[in-house]
């Protein structure tokens, strides 16, 4: 067993766990946040991605004994109250997710891909950074529209406060 | 997943401590031994993560002499500028290895201790004539894979950091496998002080090889138009489900063509 403890959407936890204990099985079944995914067992579907110390990271591939002392975001912590994060309102605008099973891993790959890229997003760089996260449903075009979507608002939004700031 | 104990290593020192608990094995990015793991392809007693070794982490250039710590990420070899300036090439590799996410974990020195025959950077080693830095000793590359998942490591050695002189070019070109990404064929190609060098992942039944014909031919003229009507054998090629032995041949001479191309860019 390992005491762990982490950030989690801003709130300290900590608990006893498993050393095998994945960090998905850790937020979902100790955390009762049930908003990441687990798609597949080969690392692949990208389902599950969180964000650790601000990187996009498959939490079916890290134990939380390996996470213990980190930050994670989940899907749950993007929103701000009632406010949706302006990439879950552009999927939603957009109709990027039929299911939904994808949706969460999908949400947080597209922030942290957003994030990495502030000069903006073009189609073929989306759905290169896309791949490692798999949608039965969509046929990935409305993900892709509603990521570039996401990505225009968020950089005119960050371009206004910083002319605000100045 | 079997049950398993977790041990944080501070030092390299420590880590060679804690490996010697049970049948332990080094954890770094994860990005291979977790998913084995949990398909209980792999069931070790221990793990001791090395991600919390400043010194395994890194990069550093200093004239054409490029040294990057076995933990140092694929995200952060694509993205580091000082690299970017002497071996674009190797960049362009990272920033091609599975995925942002396995790109954000995994790491060149656990990509090397595993030695994947279809993993990218044995190639990219190999073709630069790289030295793989251990806690005992130095290995030349052609000294250190020895074929399908095998190395020259003993079993508590820890790869620290790979270490090469950039060469005046060089250029990679895989042809990924559509699902998961990995190379079906990938060739990096190299002039240097020493000579063409030109190595393949992805093709060999006994893991990374360099191609005797593609450097001949690449000796005469570092073009493309060089690899023109040149074949390389399809003995000791892999055979599975997505490409046969001749397809791969093929692919080799396509594939270092589009290397070169790159490394004359
Ligand atoms: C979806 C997916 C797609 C991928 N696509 C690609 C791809 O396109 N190309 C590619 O090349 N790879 C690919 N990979 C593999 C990825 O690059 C891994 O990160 C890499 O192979 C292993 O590195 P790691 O740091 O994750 O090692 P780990 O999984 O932590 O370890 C791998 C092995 O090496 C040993 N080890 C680790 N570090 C050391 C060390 N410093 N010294 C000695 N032994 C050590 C471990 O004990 C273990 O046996 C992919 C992986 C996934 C999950
Ligand atoms: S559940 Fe993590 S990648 Fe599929
Ligand atoms: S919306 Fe169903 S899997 Fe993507």
């Amino acid at each position: 067993m390992s005491e762990v403890s982490l950030v989690v959407n801003g709130r300290k936890v900590s608990g006893a766990v498993e050393d095998r204990t994945l960090l998905v099985h850790f937020l979902r079944e100790h955390l009762g946040l049930t908003g990441t995914h687990v798609g597949c067992d080969t690392s692949q579907c990208g389902a599950c991605v969180v964000h650790v110390d601000g990187k996009a990271m498959k939490s079916c591939t890290m134990l939380a004994a390996q996470a213990s002392g980190s930050t994670v975001t989940t899907i749950e912590g993007l929103a701000n109250g009632a406010d949706l994060h302006p990439v879950q309102a552009a999927f939603k605008e957009h109709h990027g997710l039929q299911c939904g099973f994808c949706t969460p891993g999908m949400i947080m790959t597209a922030t942290d891909m957003i994030r990495r890229h502030p000069e903006g997003l073009d189609e073929a760089t989306v759905r290169a950074e896309l791949e490692g996260n798999i949608c039965r449903c969509t046929g990935y075009h409305n993900i892709v529209k509603a990521i570039l979507a996401a990505s225009k608002t968020m950089s005119k939004a960050s371009k206004s406060k910083a002319k605000k700031a100045a | 997943m079997y049950s398993v104990n977790y041990h944080r290593a501070t030092s390299v020192v420590d880590a060679v401590k804690k490996i010697k608990t049970g049948d332990a094995k080094y954890l770094s990015g994860g990005m291979t031994l977790i998913p084995a793991m949990k398909t209980r392809l792999a069931a070790p007693s221990d793990l001791v993560d090395l991600n919390h070794i400043a010194d395994l982490k890194g990069i550093k250039v200093s004239g054409k002499t490029v040294t990057i710590g076995a933990a140092t990420t694929h995200f952060d070899v694509a993205n580091d500028e000082k690299l970017m300036k002497v071996c674009p090439a190797l960049c362009a590799l990272a920033s091609h290895i599975g995925d942002p996410a396995v790109r954000h974990r995994g790491t060149i020195g656990g990509s090397v201790a595993n030695n994947d025959p279809a993993a990218d950077y044995p190639s990219a080693l190999l073709a630069l004539g790289a030295t793989i830095v251990t806690n005992k000793r130095q290995l030349a590359a052609d000294k250190f894979f020895k074929g399908l998942f095998e190395t020259a490591l003993k079993d508590d050695e820890i790869v620290t950091a790979v270490t090469f002189s950039a060469p005046a070019k060089a250029g990679y070109a895989k042809f990924p496998n559509p699902a998961s990404r990995y190379a079906m064929t990938g060739v990096f190609v190299t002039k240097g002080k020493e000579g063409v060098r030109a190595a393949v992942t992805g093709a060999g039944d006994d893991g990374v090889f360099r191609s005797k014909e593609v450097e001949a031919a690449l000796t005469k003229k570092f073009e493309a138009s060089a690899l023109e009507g040149v074949s390389v054998p399809s003995k000791n090629l892999m055979a599975d489900l997505h490409a046969s032995p001749e397809y791969r041949a093929n692919l080799v001479v396509v594939m270092a063509k589009r290397a070169v191309m790159a490394a004359n860019a």
